[in-house]
C-alpha cells in the first residue's frame, strides 16, 4: 500500500507495523507530529506527553528491559536533556527493540542552536541511522527494531526539519499491525542494575558490541557504493543525498545510511576507485573526521558546507569548485521588502504581563515558549534565554552575582516549568532567594501546536487527568508568598508585580490566561479607537498588539500617526484602552 | 490514466500563516501521486500561526531527489498575497506562471510603523510578464465561504499542471471533509476558469 507521508508519520506507520508497544515524547519542533500520529494508532501502541524527555526516555527503557517494543521521540535539545538515562542504558543495553527518533534542526528553523546529534551516538556507541527521505525513515525504524534486539543497543534515527516536513512517496506493505511477541521479563540484576561492579562488566560487553555493529555497518545494505563516471567520488548521507543526486548526477556515490558507526572499510574500497574523495554531510563533519582518521585522503572544499542547511545551489556552489561547472544561476531578490517576524497573537495573555515588567524594569530571565516573542520589540521585556527551564537558575546567578537592588525575574510558561522549572523553583524555596518567578500560565503547550501538559486536566488521548496548579507546588515547596493574577487586569498585575520583586524573600506570581488562538478565545467586545480624543501619543502601539495599526490621520503637529483598531483580529481583551491616559479607546457600539 | 513528464515540474506556494497553504499543497502533492508521478512536497513553517511566512514546494516526475526547489527554477508560483509574491519572486524560473490572490496581508511591523512598506508594489510586480492576479476572495465567497479562497487558487494553478481533471477530484476528495467538499469542488472550478 502506497502513501504520502511526511517522515514523521512514516515513524508512526513504522512503529504500528513493527508491533511497537510503548511510545513516549515531549514535544519540540520538527519531532512534534510523531507522537500526534502515533496517537491514531493508541488501542495498539500506549503512548504519552511525558513531562520531558528524559522521563520519555526512561520510560523506553523500562518498556524494553520489560521486552516490548519501544519508541522515543524528541527534538535535538531534547536529547542533551535524556542522554543521563541514554548514556547508562546503552550499558545495560535494550532488550525489547528500543527506537530513538532525534530531530535535528539545520538551519535553526524552530530552535536555539544547531547542534548536530550524530556526534552523541558516537558518544553513546549506539547506532544511528541517517534517513534521506519517508521510505527510508519507514524502513530504518522497522530495522532499528530489529537491530536493537540481534545487538541489544538502542538505536537513534536522525531526521532534521527537511526530512520531518517534506512528504514523499511511501510503501507500508499490507499496512497491518505487525505480530511482535513480547520478550518474557526475566530479573537479572547483573544485567539491568548499573552499579560499578556490574558497570565494570558492561563496559567490555560494550567494546565487544561495539566491534559486532563495526561487523554490521560494513555488511548493511542501508550503506551501499553506486556506480557513476568521473574522478570525483562523493560519500554523502542524510537529505545531503538527495542534492548529489540532483547536482552531481553522473558522479559515483558512497551513499551512508547507517552513519554511526561509519562503514570506513568500504568507503576505503570506494575511495580506491576515485581519483578524490569528497564528503557531504548536514552540520558538523563527523562522518569526514572519521573517515580522514581512517587515513583516507579527503578533499576539504573551500565552499562552506557545515553550517545551515544545505540545498541544491549550495552544492552546485561546490561542483564548480571542483569541477569547474558553472554556478547555478538564479534571479536576484527583490529589495526592500519588509520582514515579517511572528508576534504574540492578538490578546495573547502574555502580552499584559510583558508590558508591566518592562514598565518596572525588571531584569527578566526568560525562557523558551510563545512567551519568548516578549524580548522582541516593542516590548522588548527580556534578558537573557538558554534553554529549557534555565530562567529560574539564570536569575538565581543574577542575584548572586550582585544586582543586590535591582527588580530580578524568571519568568517561564506552564509546560516549561513542568518540564524543568519545578527543580529551580525547589532551589529558590530551600536556598531562600529574593528573585520573583513568574508562569505565564496558559494551560496548553502552545509554542509547538498546542499539547496538552500536566497543567491541562487532559493527557496525549485527551483523557481527563489530573490539572496541577503551579500556585500549590510552590506552596508545597514552602514559599509564602505566591500570588494568582489576571493578565489583563494591568493596575492589578503591577501591584502583585511591584509587592513581590521588592519583597526582599522569594516570591511566585502565577499569571492565569487563556492561550486565545488555541480556545478561538473572543472577548465580549471589540475596541475602536476615538479619532476626536487620539493624540498621537503611541502609548498603544507600544504593547505590540498586532490589531493596533496606524490609522490615516496624524497629530496636530502632522509627526506622529493616531492609532487604528482593525476589527478582523481585535479580541477585545481591552489592554490597550487601559494604557490610553486620554480615554480614546472603548468598544465599538 | 498516468501522466508522464520528461522533466520534473516544480511549483512553489507561498504566503501567511493561517491561509491553508500546507492544505493545499497537500492537495496538489496527492494528485501528483494520483497521476502516477513521483512527487515530494516540502514545507517550513516555522512560527506560522503566529503571523510569520510560510512556504511550501512540491516537485513531481518521473523520479524526485531534492525536496527543495533551486531558485529560478518553479514552473509556478502560487502567492496566497501580495507582499509574499515580491518576497519569493526569485523562486519564479524567468518568464513563469505566478499566481496571486489579489489581497494584501500587511505585515505588523508596517502597520505598526516600525518598517517601511514596499514601495511600487503594483508596479515592480506587473514587470513580471508571467503575473496573473486571481481575485480569490471574491470567487470564494460567491462559491460559499471565504476560506476556499485557497482552493480558488489551486483551481486557478490546475490550469497550469499537467493533471487530468479525475486526479485533482480524488485528490480533494481525500484531502477535504465531506461537508465542506461542495464548496471547495465550486471553488476549485471558479479558480480554474477564473484564468482559462
Ligand atoms: C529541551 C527542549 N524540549 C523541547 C523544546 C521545544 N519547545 C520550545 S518551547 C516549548 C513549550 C512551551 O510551552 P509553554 O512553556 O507552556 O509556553 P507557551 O508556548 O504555551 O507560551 C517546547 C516544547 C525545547 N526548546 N527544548
Ligand atoms: S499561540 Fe497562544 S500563547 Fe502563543 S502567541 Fe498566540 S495566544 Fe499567545
Ligand atoms: S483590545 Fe486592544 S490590545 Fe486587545 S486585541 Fe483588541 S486592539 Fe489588541
Amino acid at each position: 500500500m502506497k502513501k504520502l507521508l511526511s517522515a514523521n508519520q512514516a515513524i508512526a506507520w513504522a512503529a504500528y507495523r513493527a508491533g511497537c508497544r510503548v511510545a513516549a515524547a515531549y514535544p519540540g519542533t520538527p519531532s512534534t507530529e510523531i507522537m500526534e500520529h502515533v496517537a491514531e494508532f493508541k488501542g495498539a501502541i500506549d503512548c504519552e506527553w511525558s513531562v520531558n524527555e528524559k522521563v520519555a526516555m526512561e520510560i523506553g527503557v523500562g518498556a524494553s528491559l520489560a521486552g516490548v517494543r519501544a519508541l522515543v521521540a524528541m527534538k535535538h535539545v531534547g536529547l542533551n536533556v535524556a542522554m543521563d538515562p541514554l548514556m547508562t542504558f546503552t550499558y545495560v543495553g535494550a532488550i525489547g527493540g528500543m527506537v530513538i527518533v532525534n530531530a535535528d534542526d539545520p538551519s535553526m528553523h524552530s530552535s536555539q542552536n544547531e547542534q548536530d546529534n550524530r556526534s552523541l551516538a558516537k558518544f553513546a556507541k549506539c547506532l544511528l541511522f541517517e534517513p534521506a527521505d519517508s521510505q527510508e525513515t519507514y524502513d530504518m525504524v522497522t530495522a532499528g527494531f530489529e537491530l536493537s534486539e540481534k545487538y541489544q543497543v538502542p538505536v537513534i534515527v536522525r531526521t532534521t526539519t527537511r526530512t520531518a516536513h517534506t512528504s514523499t512517496i511511501v510503501d507500508i506493505g499490507s499496512g497491518e499491525r505487525g505480530d511482535v511477541p513480547g520478550i518474557p521479563y526475566v530479573k537479572n540484576a547483573q544485567r539491568n542494575v548499573a552499579v560499578p561492579a556490574h558497570g565494570r562488566l558492561m563496559r567490555f560487553a560494550v567494546e565487544k558490541r561495539s566491534v559486532a555493529l563495526r561487523e554490521l555497518t560494513e555488511t548493511t545494505a542501508f550503506n551501499r557504493a553506486e556506480s557513476g563516471a568521473g574522478e570525483l567520488g562523493i560519500v554523502a548521507s542524510g537529505v545531503a543525498y538527495q542534492y548529489v543526486k540532483e547536482v552531481f548526477p553522473e558522479a559515483p556515490v558512497f551513499k551512508v545510511g547507517l552513519s554511526c558507526p561509519p562503514p570506513i572499510e568500504r568507503i576505503r574500497a570506494f575511495a580506491a576507485g576515485v581519483k578524490r574523495l569528497v564528503v557531504i554531510e548536514e552540520s558538523d563533519p563527523v562522518l569526514a573526521e572519521q573517515i580522514r582518521a581512517a587515513g583516507i585522503p579527503v578533499v576539504e572544499p573551500q565552499t562552506e558546507l557545515r553550517m545551515m542547511e544545505l540545498n541544491p545551489a549550495r552544492l552546485a556552489a561546490l561542483r564548480a569548485e571542483l569541477l569547474g561547472t558553472p554556478a547555478l544561476e538564479a534571479p536576484k531578490p527583490e529589495a526592500g521588502i519588509p520582514v515579517r517576524p511572528p508576534v504574540l497573537c492578538s490578546g495573547c495573555s502574555h502580552r499584559g504581563p510583558f508590558h508591566i515588567l518592562s514598565k518596572l524594569k525588571t531584569t527578566v530571565c526568560g525562557d523558551i515558549g510563545c512567551y519568548t516573542l516578549g524580548s522582541a520589540p516593542p516590548l522588548a521585556a527580556m534578558d537573557t534565554c538558554i534553554c529549557m527551564g534555565a530562567a529560574i537558575g539564570a536569575a538565581i546567578g543574577m542575584r548572586k552575582a550582585g544586582l543586590p537592588n535591582q527588580r530580578i525575574a524568571a519568568v517561564m510558561g506552564d509546560s516549561t516549568f513542568f518540564h524543568s522549572g519545578m527543580t529551580g523553583l525547589l532551589d529558590v524555596a530551600y536556598n531562600k532567594i529574593p528573585i520573583t518567578v513568574m508562569v505565564f500560565d496558559n494551560r496548553i503547550t502552545a509554542m509547538t501546536g498546542h499539547q496538552e501538559n500536566p497543567g491541562s486536566g487532559h493527557t496525549l488521548l485527551g483523557e481527563i487527568s489530573t490539572q496541577v496548579r503551579v500556585a500549590d507546588v510552590a506552596r508545597a515547596f514552602g514559599i509564602q508568598r505566591v500570588h494568582e493574577a489576571d493578565p489583563y487586569d494591568l493596575a492589578a498585575l503591577e501591584k502583585i508585580f511591584l509587592e513581590c520583586l521588592d519583597s526582599g524573600e522569594p516570591a511566585v506570581v502565577v499569571v492565569r490566561g487563556p492561550c486565545v488562538l488555541h480556545e478561538k478565545w473572543a472577548g465580549k467586545f471589540i475596541n475602536e479607537v476615538d479619532a476626536v480624543k487620539c493624540t498621537a501619543c503611541g502609548a498603544c502601539f507600544r504593547i505590540g498588539c498586532p490589531a493596533i495599526v496606524r490609522g490615516a490621520a496624524k497629530d496636530p503637529a502632522g509627526k506622529r500617526f493616531q492609532s487604528r483598531i482593525d476589527p478582523q483580529f481585535c479580541t477585545g481583551c481591552n489592554l490597550c484602552a487601559q494604557v490610553c491616559k486620554f480615554g480614546a479607546i472603548s468598544p465599538a457600539k | 490514466m498516468t501522466t508522464s513528464l520528461d522533466r520534473i515540474f516544480n511549483v512553489s506556494l507561498v504566503g501567511v500563516g493561517g491561509q491553508g497553504i500546507l492544505l493545499t499543497s497537500d492537495v496538489l502533492a496527492l494528485a501528483a501521486m494520483h497521476a502516477g508521478l513521483d512527487v515530494k512536497k516540502s514545507e517550513i513553517h516555522g512560527m506560522s500561526q503566529r503571523g510569520g511566512s510560510v512556504i511550501s514546494q512540491v516537485r513531481f516526475g518521473a523520479k524526485v531527489h531534492s525536496p527543495i526547489i533551486p531558485d529560478g527554477q518553479s514552473d509556478v508560483l502560487v502567492s496566497f498575497e501580495r507582499t509574499e509574491a515580491l518576497r519569493w519572486v526569485h523562486l519564479a524560473k524567468p518568464g513563469a506562471k505566478i499566481l496571486v490572490n489579489d489581497m494584501d496581508r500587511i505585515p505588523v511591523t508596517v502597520s505598526s510603523g516600525l518598517q517601511a512598506p514596499v514601495q511600487d508594489l503594483d508596479r515592480r510586480l506587473a514587470a513580471y510578464p508571467g503575473l496573473k492576479l486571481v481575485d480569490a476572495n471574491p470567487l470564494a465567497i460567491q462559491a460559499g465561504n471565504l476560506r476556499a479562497a485557497n482552493i480558488v487558487l489551486l483551481g486557478a494553478l490546475s490550469a497550469f499542471v499537467p493533471f487530468a481533471e479525475e486526479h485533482w477530484q480524488s485528490a480533494l476528495r481525500e484531502r477535504i471533509p465531506a461537508k465542506l467538499l461542495e464548496v471547495n469542488l465550486r471553488a476549485f472550478a471558479a479558480g480554474h476558469a477564473a484564468v482559462g
